[in-house]
């Protein structure tokens, strides 16, 4: 059987980074805008005042205008493994989309039909009513979130499913090991966290504007103080997590904690340094250019002080018999599939955890054909297929410090401003509001560099010791997959170019006209505007 | 194995439920998307058209991911090899999609007629399409699709996507669809709208109802014809899902007949659709709209039915490979996983249609154009 076109699989990993990617410059503020509007309309509903209905409303619009992509993009990621990675989908089908049509059942149907009624029902619903239809918004978001990483917590880990040969797949067959996963919780909880520091970061910092300008300021400071304390627990929540999150993948997963951490060469306990910065280099598997903080490492990573951190170099040759075990693997598997005899099951079994390697050495096979590895030719093979069993490591370092040095920013920021916030001296503090405002991109980055160390990380692997990317890929003619990226680049620009118009058009014309501004105002409908001539706010026909 | 032949043709069952709730729901609101400047002459009605379902489409967009998610899950092997073969169709099916969130959410919120026309245009396309890549969709896998696997279960494609998309019977199957959503999305403006919506999509509704209808009939003679998939080696409904290996299987003119020559009964599938759609017709001509709608589900029922009896236990055969044809018995989730996503969609499948249900409740009632144009929530 020949491989697919390593230039298809290429294509498809673009195409998968890119969407995902984009997708997920959506999510993070849905995830932690629609929590933040659930408290504010909680606050509206027991105090009875209008600011906390005119910041539910306000956000709630620029939540709108980010919801929309954040539906449309997700649409891609649901079809995508189908259309896209026919080898993955029917390798792991079984157990990897049940998730996700419990993501549909549970979540995603929830927080879609609500949204309606949250956006059209304020004049259908009581306040307790609508509030319930709120929250159950975030939740729905939040279960949805749930779900999706527990779809990806079986990439990395994958429990609950084993390989079935009959069917020549990963079978469900345990669901509290799936959805129990430590992986795909402890994933969850920092990532959706991570969201709400992004809707944190976005209210903080458009409400900073609106300080700075002297603008709306009940309504201003009330929401900046909110996202503030908000953001502050959150930031410190994520932080926590991703050391857990560490300390997990240490165990399932060195190899990405060693790239994480630009490891070539088991660590010596105690006194091993904490790379600060490094060049990786992943031809010659060095570093240069290192400077690292002795004694850090080892309790950051183990959260002991005697055990060692495996080097990337350390663990290929480790590598080396579970390479020579998956072969025989495979062959027995290819035998029982054409025969169906005892004997080749029992050879298949015996060598069954590593049949994964034996993939990763498929594709240094002569015809990429393992039957045809002679003696001679297997050490070559057997070392080009553990140099190809761990992750690029530039990337996986350098996104991961990008990551967590933005993540300390953040605890940084927030503590200024939940501090002069609630000492009321924000406006004596100019250079922190503008410093606010400038920072409303970087959670959304952070979040997305996270996906890099996650998903780089855990290469070269979909399902993490079992199934190699190169394996996963439909097989298309490369005319298809430029077709699609093409057609992807237009759409998505032409979206992020409009998100970004009304994005900005909103937050400058700020929460008093944003009722007559939709619809009524040209687009440059000035913020003089006077408040009566605003119906919603002249009448009050919402309520 | 009897709990997993049960299963297997009880997802076979959800299969078409799914499918169905996808055509009526998600196929109402692109039908409203395809009439929006044919029914919608100002800007005042299109803004009605898409204030009627405003409040809904979001939800209703979710059974086209469900069906996503449910058929990954459901039928792991079926969902990695339809959907790369059909990938040319697939990413335009997507590319519309996707217009469709942004188009309602921003249309409306930049007064520049430039900008809204465009964002019509995204309506009428991503209305338009997805319901014609729907019904071809049928139209091909009753035509049999040229695949085959390896050993490892990966798919190799054997005809060019031209064959899909340049395709008489499945185009043919889209337009079928499409009326369909005509008529679901224009019952559904008659229900909430008031003149001159009202009249207008009354007319296309009907006429929606009654070429659905035609082909409906043309496509079942033609199906009499063409070649239909029938197993010639012993069948094991229990057997383990994987496409390799399995019992021989032979093309044969008017086999997609079978079934129902064997179990009359089953006439009555086809039978439903036609009343749904006729009846239907003059039901609307009646102004009896939630009766029309009701019909309109009805005609779907039918129609989703009538296909899914002709082919069972074939979902999609392999024109190339028959043997490697995907059936309800080898192309299934394993057991356990079957039996955790029955478990769920008892649970949710009730309450969605419950709180669904509430929600139109709740949003009951004509859409007046004027409150649409003065409502700062309006889309």
């Amino acid at each position: 059987m020949p491989l697919i076109d390593p230039n298809v699989v290429d294509l498809s990993r673009l195409q998968f980074a890119l969407t995902a990617l984009y997708h997920f410059l959506f999510v993070p503020l849905t995830l932690g805008l629609t929590i933040m509007l659930a408290a504010m309309e909680t606050v509206y509903v027991i105090t009875g005042k209008q600011v906390y209905k005119d910041m539910t409303h306000f956000w709630g619009k620029l939540f709108g205008i980010n919801f929309a992509i954040g539906v449309a993009t997700g649409l891609t990621m649901e079809f995508e493994f189908g259309t896209n990675w026919s080898m993955y989908s029917h390798f792991v089908g079984d157990v990897f989309g049940t998730p996700l049509a419990i993501e549909g059942l549970m979540a995603f149907f929830m927080e879609s039909t609500f949204v309606g009624l949250m956006f059209f029902g304020w004049d259908r619903l009581s306040k307790q009513a609508h509030l319930a239809v709120t929250y159950l918004v975030a939740l729905g978001s939040n279960l949805s979130a749930l779900w999706i990483l527990v779809a990806n917590g079986f990439m990395q880990n994958p429990q609950g499913a084993s390989f079935d040969p009959n069917t020549m797949r990963m079978q469900f067959n345990d669901f509290a090991a799936l959805v129990f996963s430590p992986d795909a919780q402890a994933k969850f909880v920092h990532t959706s966290i991570a969201g709400f520091v992004a809707g944190a970061m976005f209210v903080m910092g458009i409400s900073a504007y609106y300080l700075l300008r002297g603008r709306h300021r009940e309504f201003a400071a009330r929401s900046f103080r909110m996202a503030a304390l908000f953001g502050l627990i959150s930031t410190l929540a994520v932080v926590t997590l991703g050391d857990a999150l560490g300390r997990l993948d240490q165990q399932v997963q060195p190899t990405k904690i060693a790239a994480m951490e630009g490891i070539w060469h088991t660590t010596t306990p105690p006194a091993a340094p904490w790379l600060i910065t490094a060049l990786p280099n992943d031809a010659t598997q060095s570093n240069s250019m290192e400077i690292g903080i002795p004694y850090v490492l080892t309790p950051l990573v183990t959260h002991t002080f005697d055990q060692p951190v495996l080097g990337l170099v350390d663990i290929e040759q480790a590598n080396v018999p579970r390479v020579d075990n998956g072969i025989k693997a495979l062959i027995a598997l290819q035998q029982y599939g054409a025969t169906h005899s005892a004997a080749s099951l029992a050879t298949f079994k015996q060598y069954e955890n590593d049949m994964g390697y034996g993939f990763l050495a498929q594709r240094y096979a002569p015809n990429q054909d393992v039957n045809l590895i002679t003696p001679a030719l297997l050490p070559s093979v057997e070392q080009q297929a553990v140099l190809s069993s761990i992750p690029n490591v530039f990337v996986t370092f350098w996104s991961f410090r990008v990551m967590m040095a933005l993540g300390f920013y953040f605890v940084t920021i927030f503590a200024f401003a939940a501090y002069y916030s609630l000492k009321n001296q924000l406006e004596k503090h100019p250079m922190l509001l503008k410093l606010c405002m400038w920072s409303i991109p970087l959670p959304v980055l952070a979040t997305e560099f996270g996906w890099v160390t996650a998903e780089a990380g855990r290469q070269p692997w979909t399902v993490f010791g079992w199934l190699p990317t190169f394996q996963s890929a439909s097989s298309h003619d490369v005319g298809y997959m430029i077709f699609s990226l093409a057609g992807f680049a237009l759409l998505y620009s032409a979206f992020i170019a409009a998100e970004l118009y009304l994005m900005f058009k909103f937050a400058r014309l700020g929460p008093e006209d944003h009722g007559a501004a939709a619809h009524h105002a040209p687009a440059n409908a000035s913020i003089a505007t006077p408040i009566f001539a605003t119906p919603g706010y002249a009448n009050k026909s919402w309520e | 194995m009897e709990i997993y032949i049960a299963l297997k043709v009880l997802w076979a069952v959800l299969l078409g439920v799914l499918l169905t709730g996808l055509a009526v729901m998600v196929g109402m609101d692109m039908g409203v998307g395809v009439l929006l400047r044919l029914v919608g002459k100002t800007d005042g009605e299109r803004r009605t058209m898409l204030n009627i379902i405003g409040p809904h489409w979001d939800g209703n967009q979710v059974w086209f991911i469900l069906g996503g998610g449910a058929i990954f899950a459901a039928f792991p092997t079926l969902y990695a090899t339809s959907f790369s073969i059909f990938y040319v169709v697939m990413i335009l099916l997507l590319f519309s999609m996707i217009m469709r969130p942004v188009a309602f959410e921003y249309r409306s919120k930049v007064d520049s007629t430039k900008w809204r026309d465009t964002w019509d245009w995204a309506f009428l396309i991503s209305g338009a399409l997805p319901m014609i890549v729907y019904g071809a969709a049928f139209g091909n896998v009753l035509e049999g699709v040229g695949y085959h696997y390896s050993w490892t279960g990966q798919y190799y494609q054997d005809e060019s996507f031209l064959s899909y998309l340049l395709n008489p019977f499945a185009v043919m199957c889209g337009v079928m669809s499409l009326s369909l959503a005509v008529y679901q999305g224009g019952a559904m403006l008659m229900l909430r709208g008031e003149e001159p919506i009202y009249s207008r999509a009354r007319t296309y509704a009907r006429l929606g109802a009654v070429v659905a209808a035609v082909i409906f009939a043309v496509g079942g003679v033609w199906v009499s014809f063409m070649n239909g998939y029938v197993f010639t080696g012993t069948v094991d409904p229990g057997m383990a899902a994987t496409p390799l290996g399995g019992p021989a299987v032979a093309a044969k003119a008017g086999a997609w007949l079978n079934n129902f020559h064997s179990y009359p009964i089953l006439w009555l599938a086809p039978a439903i659709g036609f009343i749904g759609m006729i009846v239907g017709a003059v039901a609307l001509q009646l102004h009896m709209k939630i009766v029309g709608w009701w019909l309109g589900v009805l005609s779907w029922i039918g129609t989703i039915s009538t296909v899914g009896i002709a082919m069972f236990p074939f979902l999609m055969p392999s024109s190339s490979v028959p043997a490697e044809s995907l059936t309800v018995w080898n192309s299934t989730g394993s057991a356990y996983n079957l039996g955790w996503m029955t478990f769920f969609a008892v649970v949710f499948v009730p309450a969605i249609l419950s709180y669904t249900s509430w929600c139109f409740y709740v949003m009951r009632g004509k859409v007046k154009v004027a409150d649409v144009v003065n409502n700062p929530h309006s889309y």
